[in-house]
């Protein structure tokens, strides 16, 4: 168990919280590590509270939900509030502070995420990659490689080129931050 | 294969696919709806057939159908419309005709919440239909066993002539984990009996000296009935008694004579156990995350994961629960399962842990129930 | 002579002698002469009875497969369809007929007949149309008539009848034809059409019963019931051009609809191709 680590990561329908979740899942998987991703969500296909748990550790994992978050990504207000406070003592908790203001805590990562990936990409749609590439550039969770591979292999035909440079940027940003 | 990232209903849809499913029909429900995603795009690439009935009715109806054609067949809901299929569970039972009904439960009753997970058809599974049969249903609880599972399900319904239930659940329907599949020509699959006997010694529901007379399919020159009536062993209706009693008691003593290998489950720590733990489905993660936990805190605790929840393991738990005070028992709903378990162990003994509110059950509340502390 | 003759040899041939008759069927009920029209269709297409399967659900005309020389299912109540089309998908090459009573095909099967059509699924329908539940004890059935008195409509019955052929052809049946138990002839040749059509074809067979509706309302016995159907029925050809008010009540057979439309197997094999095309290049 000690080796489990529970990522978190939460927005609004429609952002790709859960393709960001399967993309992390994915990489973990070319690492070879075990790995459980879930996620939760209302009926609204966009719009409304959703949330995807990636759990990735090198032993076979038992309960397959986050217990408290050793990460947490918040693409919103709502997330924020509603998990910012489940968390381990010593934890990442990474805020797009495009979406939100208000955090219960000074212990935290505020990147403005979605205008990265804008200028990155021309595409704000693509700033759950770019999340994902700064959660990956602060932790080391999964390899550069690997997350690229599942980028390529996950996002819609055609889009590739678009997500691996909005994947760029997060490393970048995150080498700015560290 | 090598390892890759791939959701429960998915995997339920390869392990279908693998062993040798090749008639799909169903309708749309969250959380089922992926196997059916899957097998629109998987069966036609092997020559297979998916169609989306008008309902859950026609979907049942409609995978007897192509088993009474020769083709293993399967369709995949969720409760409501495990409720809908009831009245032809019941005839597939009565009339023989192998088929698997996935069922990937979600919290009810009546439409609950689709998207939240539970153990809430367990009762249904058996006792769903009118009148009485036996019935088999399996729960995984990861990913990799719902391929496996799928795949036992489809021997199983063919091996017993029997309609064979998968009951998984939101969580295990919809996560996603590394699995590494078996390559599918090295997966084992247990074909349609055939017969020896020409066309006019055929009887399809024979009583002796096999207790699972083959079923030929249509088509093969061996012309008979089939009913839902109670029927003799042509398969013509009988108002007969004995007739009744002959195929109750063989469609009772298949299922009795294959338990051995029916019954699936997983054990540890057993033998040296003051308290043990019996759980299923996605629960059993739990549960056996929390049973670790209370290990490291110096527990003697036995951990019994059953796949095979009917027919219910009945001498599996009593030998497990033998010399144990205290049986602990997770699950998704009000407490179905822990009334099997407290029929052969008694009540006293044991502790449910119960949630039916869309949430996993977790660790914590368990290992209350481990150390007595509920 | 020589139909006697070649009526026994049809006997021989497609009945079940190992079956105990006589049927369930009540004296001069009209389920036995649709039996021997299909029969007769059969025989005259020549048809191998192992490629044949008749399913049908539950009711009067539900007790017909039993008795037949073919692969025969007798499945649950309205759902004789639902189980046809898995069966017809499984063994395409076979010729599914399914037979099935108003009640059973229209209101418990209603949503499986309008989409069994709108899908045209390669299947022939053949409802008997008795306007009642006639196992059950002469209750109102979707095509009981208005006005008519039935077990559980004591003051009469308040609600307008399905018209069985024309709610086919509005589905999209491929081939919809309607004649009575009295015009045997002609049942037999539109069942034997229906049975080469490719598509989801329907014959409904008119045969009030007696027993039952017949008895609630007087109008008569078997024979007069017989008469009824001769004389109150009209033909597609007659029924043209005549007010609506002048067809109240009146029979009107004959074929509605003998269309084209491609079938549903033919369309799926079309994926397979296209599916194992991208398999392949993938």
């Amino acid at each position: 168990m000690a080796s489990r680590i529970e990522i978190r990561l939460a927005g609004t329908g429609g952002q790709g919280m859960i393709l960001a979740g399967i993309l992390l899942a994915d990489a973990a998987v070319r690492d070879g590590k075990e790995v459980v991703q879930s996620q939760s969500y209302g009926p609204e296909a966009r719009g409304g509270a959703s949330r995807a748990e990636v759990i990735i550790s090198d032993a076979e994992i038992d309960y397959p939900k986050v217990i408290s978050a050793d990460v947490l990504l918040c693409m919103s207000q709502e997330a924020c509030d509603r998990y910012a406070d489940q968390m381990k003592e010593r934890r990442l908790l990474i805020l797009d502070s495009n979406h939100v203001s208000r955090a219960p805590t000074t212990e935290a990562i505020r990147v403005p995420i979605t205008q990265l990936a804008q200028d990155a990409t021309g595409r704000e749609i693509t700033a759950n990659v770019t999340a994902l590439g700064l959660l990956a550039g602060l932790t080391g969770i999964v390899s550069r490689p690997s997350l690229e591979a599942a980028v390529r292999s996950h996002v819609p035909k055609g889009t590739e080129g678009v997500n691996l440079k909005a994947l760029a940027a997060g490393f970048e940003e995150a080498g700015r931050v560290k | 294969m090598s390892p890759m990232l791939m959701q429960g209903d998915e995997a339920c849809a390869e392990g279908a696919i693998a062993a040798g499913c090749r008639f799909f029909a169903g309708y749309p429900i969250t959380p089922a709806t992926e196997v059916a995603e899957v097998m629109a795009r998987r069966l036609p690439q092997v020559d297979g057939f998916f169609i989306q009935m008008e309902d859950e009715i026609a979907s049942m109806a409609a995978i007897i159908g192509a088993a009474v054609g020769g083709a293993k067949s399967m369709t995949a809901t969720s409760g409501p419309g495990l409720s809908l299929m009831q009245e032809n569970i019941g005839y597939a039972a009565m009339a023989e005709i192998p088929c698997v009904v996935v069922d990937v439960q979600r919290l009810g009753p009546s439409t609950g919440r689709p998207t939240s997970p539970a153990q809430g058809d367990v009762m249904q599974a058996q006792w769903g239909t009118h009148g009485d049969h036996p019935i088999i249903a399996l729960a995984p609880s990861s990913v990799k066993e719902s391929f496996d599972l799928t795949v036992a399900a489809f021997n199983f319904a063919e091996k017993y002539r029997t309609p064979v239930i998968l009951l998984m659940d939101e969580v295990i329907g919809h996560m996603r984990e590394k699995v590494e599949l078996p390559d599918y020509a090295t997966v084992e699959r247990v074909e349609r009996a055939q017969t020896l006997v020409p066309p006019e010694w055929y009887k399809p529901y024979e009583n002796y000296p096999v207790d699972v007379p083959p079923l030929i399919p249509f088509g093969e020159g061996y012309r008979y009935h089939i009913t839902g009536l109670h029927h003799d062993e042509r398969g013509y209706p009988t108002e007969r008694a004995d007739e009744v009693n002959l195929w109750l008691d063989r469609v009772f003593r298949k299922i009795r004579r294959g338990l051995s290998e029916i019954l699936l489950y997983d054990a540890d720590g057993i033998d040296a156990a003051e308290t043990l733990v019996v759980a299923y489905g996605s629960t059993a993660r739990s549960a056996h995350y929390a049973v670790e936990l209370a290990r490291k805190r110096g527990r003697r605790v036995g951990f019994l994961k059953l796949k095979t929840l009917w027919p219910f393991p009945e001498e599996v738990v009593d030998k497990a629960a033998e010399r144990i005070h205290r049986v602990v028992v997770p699950e998704m709903n009000m407490g179905q399962m822990a009334l099997e378990v407290e029929r052969v162990v008694g009540r006293r003994k044991v502790r449910r842990v119960n949630r039916a509110d869309g949430q996993l059950i977790k660790p914590d509340e368990i290992l209350a129930a481990i150390e007595g502390m509920r | 002579m020589s139909t006697i003759h070649s009526e026994s040899r049809i006997h021989e041939r497609y009945l079940r002698h190992s079956k105990k008759f006589p049927n369930v069927w009540c004296a001069g009920c009209g389920i036995g002469i649709v039996l021997g029209a299909i029969i007769r269709a059969v025989d005259s297409l020549d048809l191998d009875k192992n490629d044949i399967a008749m399913i049908s659900g539950i009711g009067c005309t539900g007790r017909m497969p039993v008795y037949v020389d073919f692969n025969t299912l007798h499945t649950t109540h309205g759902r004789a369809l639902a189980f046809a089309t898995g069966l017809k998908l499984a063994r395409p090459g076979m010729k599914v007929l399914v037979v099935m009573g108003d009640g059973d095909a229209l209101a418990i099967g209603g949503n499986h007949f309008i989409h069994a059509a709108r899908r045209n699924i390669e299947l022939t329908a053949i409802v008997v149309n008795n306007a009642t539940y006639g196992m059950t004890g002469g209750q109102y059935s979707p095509t009981t008539p208005q006005g008519a008195h039935a077990a559980t409509a004591p003051y009469g019955h308040i609600e307008p009848p399905f018209h069985i052929s024309e709610l086919a052809v509005a589905a999209g049946a491929t081939f919809v034809a309607r004649s009575t138990v009295y015009h045997v002839t002609e049942l037999q040749k539109f069942i034997a059409h229906a049975i080469q059509k490719k598509g989801f074809s329907v014959v409904e067979a008119i045969s009030y019963c007696h027993t039952t509706i017949g008895r609630m309302n007087r109008w008569g016995k078997a024979p007069d019931m017989m008469r009824r159907l001769k004389e109150n029925s009209i033909t597609v050809k007659q029924a043209e051009g005549k007010p609506e008010d002048e067809l109240v009540g009146k029979i009107v057979r004959g074929v509605l609809t003998d269309r084209e439309r491609p079938g549903y197997i033919d369309l799926y094999r079309q994926i397979i191709e296209r599916a194992k095309a991208e398999a392949e290049a993938a």
